[in-house]
């Protein structure tokens, strides 16, 4: 069930957006990635999902906030049964598990990651919010791990927040050259340089 | 399903017979370059969807109205999402936009389906022209408020209303040629087509002098005057599909081709507007829907009009 319902998001997806996956900085073979995107819609994940090739989808868990995808039967469903989401506690102060050792756990199992290290959707007028320190701390635990970013473009205008239906324009995935937390880099310098090479692959940045 | 006419049999095998030599020219270039050659990649690429636009039409065509309607309907869909993809729209336009994908292209190909003329000739440029303004309006963004007006409705003209009128040709009466419309598109699509790679071809043998240096450096006055005549008279040859004599085929084919280069000029024009190469990258070769669709979009009212007035009775 969770497979037919998967396929369906997928040919929807490629339906509105045709989206494409431009592997710029590393290609699509096979390996272990952290794949760190910009946040701006819910659908964020299914698109670098969607141009992932199979082989390598199947392996590729997102990691998403419980909050969201655990208040309706419906989310639930598409959460956990169809894409397999590690979901975290966005709640720093009553939360029972740690993100990053429920990150750690799934990359110990062998999956990917999908993440998005600013936490929440964007909906300010910068191309990225400040990073967590999720990403920094993630690295660190798995630093033999290539962290591969990926820029979402266009899907925010696709979907903005509080409309329920999209309209069809065009997507991409830019995928970047990859990552690893440098010895003895500090936080914020790692998280600079992510942030840094994620807003690179935006088309934006590209045209000046 | 009705039978095909036995003549959309001869076109489309004669088609057919002319990409196995495209192809096998393609394939020899290719072996006997002994490195890369961008042109030759360029050309097998063209090929290859070539190949594929001809099965699409071909099964199109043999499933008659339905069918045509349903290719044209999808291809003014992915022409409309690359369009709306390069305009400034913004979030007060949302429902304009929706309703011009989801409302006013689904019922243009609906009314076109079912043959009203009277309301699909004025449907997008009264009605969806007039009520699209009226949605983004009521959400109070008057910023850049003409601009993304008439975006949308650019969009809507160039993707849907123009593309619609290829299967509208179906739905004209001509005494004489009952049944045998379907040849009306294949005509049409088959001389732009012709002119693009004409053009293409005597710009490549002969072109010096640039038509459109700003707008499109390939372009060159050479290429436009050969591929013009040659596709004209490629139109004259196939008047035997029309209901036109040689004579009244090679004018139409000469008003076609113009129309189909001045309107590839206009889409160009807002390429550089917007800072693109391409429309998309849909299709290996030929960028994106839009871009295989230019001179088509600026020809097929025109002719279909054209036709109308002076062939058909209804």
């Amino acid at each position: 069930m969770g497979r037919i319902v998967g396929f369906a998001i997928l040919l929807f997806a490629r339906f509105i957006t045709a989206v494409r996956g431009r592997w710029e900085g590393i290609a699509p073979v096979d390996g272990q990635r952290i794949y760190f995107a910009n946040h701006a819609s819910h659908g964020d994940f299914i698109l670098i999902w969607t141009v992932l090739p199979p082989r390598m989808r199947r392996r590729t868990q997102p990691v998403a906030g419980a909050d969201y995808w655990l208040k309706t039967p419906m989310r639930r469903f598409i959460g956990r049964d169809v894409f397999n989401a590690v979901l975290i506690d966005r709640e720093r102060e009553n939360r029972k598990a740690d993100p990053v050792a429920q990150m750690v756990e799934a990359i110990d199992k062998g999956s990917s990651l999908i993440v998005f290290p600013e936490g929440t959707r964007n909906q300010t007028t910068q191309p990225l919010q400040p990073f967590k320190s999720g990403l920094y701390h993630l690295a660190r635990a798995r630093p033999d791990i290539d962290l591969v970013p990926a820029w979402i473009d266009n899907l925010n205008r696709v979907m903005p927040k509080g409309e329920f239906v999209p309209i069809p324009l065009i997507c991409t995935v830019t995928f970047g050259a990859p990552l690893r937390v440098a010895e003895g880099e500090t936080k914020q310098d790692f998280l600079d340089r992510a942030q840094a090479a994620l807003l690179a692959l935006s088309p934006k940045a590209i045209a000046s | 399903m009705n039978m095909p006419p036995p003549d959309l049999v001869t076109v489309l095998a004669g088609i057919v017979g002319v990409l196995i030599v495209a192809s096998l020219i393609g394939y020899t270039l290719q072996r006997a370059s002994s490195e890369p050659n961008a042109v030759i990649e360029n050309l097998n690429d063209r090929i290859q969807a070539w190949w594929v636009m001809v099965v699409l039409m071909g099964l199109a065509l043999i499933g008659g109205k339905t069918g045509v309607t349903l290719l044209f309907g999808f291809c003014s869909f992915a022409a409309l999402r690359e369009f709306a993809t390069l305009t400034d729209t913004r979030r007060a336009d949302h429902w304009a936009l929706a309703a011009a994908f989801f409302v006013v292209l689904p019922v243009q190909y609906y009314l076109i389906w079912i043959s009203w003329y009277g309301l699909y000739s004025i449907f997008i440029p009264v009605y969806a022209f007039l009520l699209l303004p009226i949605i983004a309006v009521l959400r109070g963004d008057t910023d850049r408020f003409l601009v993304r007006v008439a975006e949308v409705q650019w969009a809507l003209m160039i993707c849907v209303f123009c593309v619609s009128h290829v299967p509208a040709l179906l739905s004209l009466e001509i005494a004489g040629y009952e049944r045998r419309n379907v040849l009306l598109i294949a005509f049409l699509v088959i001389v732009v087509q012709m002119s693009d790679v004409l053009q293409y071809v005597w710009g490549k043998l002969l072109g010096r002098t640039r038509i459109a240096p700003k707008l499109s450096p390939s372009k060159t006055v050479e290429g436009f005057l050969g591929g013009t005549l040659s596709a004209t008279a490629v139109g004259a040859a196939l008047s035997w599909m029309t209901p036109f004599t040689p004579l009244q085929a090679a004018l139409l084919s000469f008003v076609i081709v113009l129309m189909g280069f001045f309107g590839g000029l206009v889409m160009s024009a807002i390429k550089r507007d917007r800072g693109v190469k391409d429309w998309g990258n849909l299709i290996a070769g030929h960028g994106g829907f839009i871009d295989r669709l230019d001179s088509v979009v600026f020809s097929a009212p025109i002719f279909f009009h054209v036709v109308r007035y002076f062939w058909s009775a209804a």
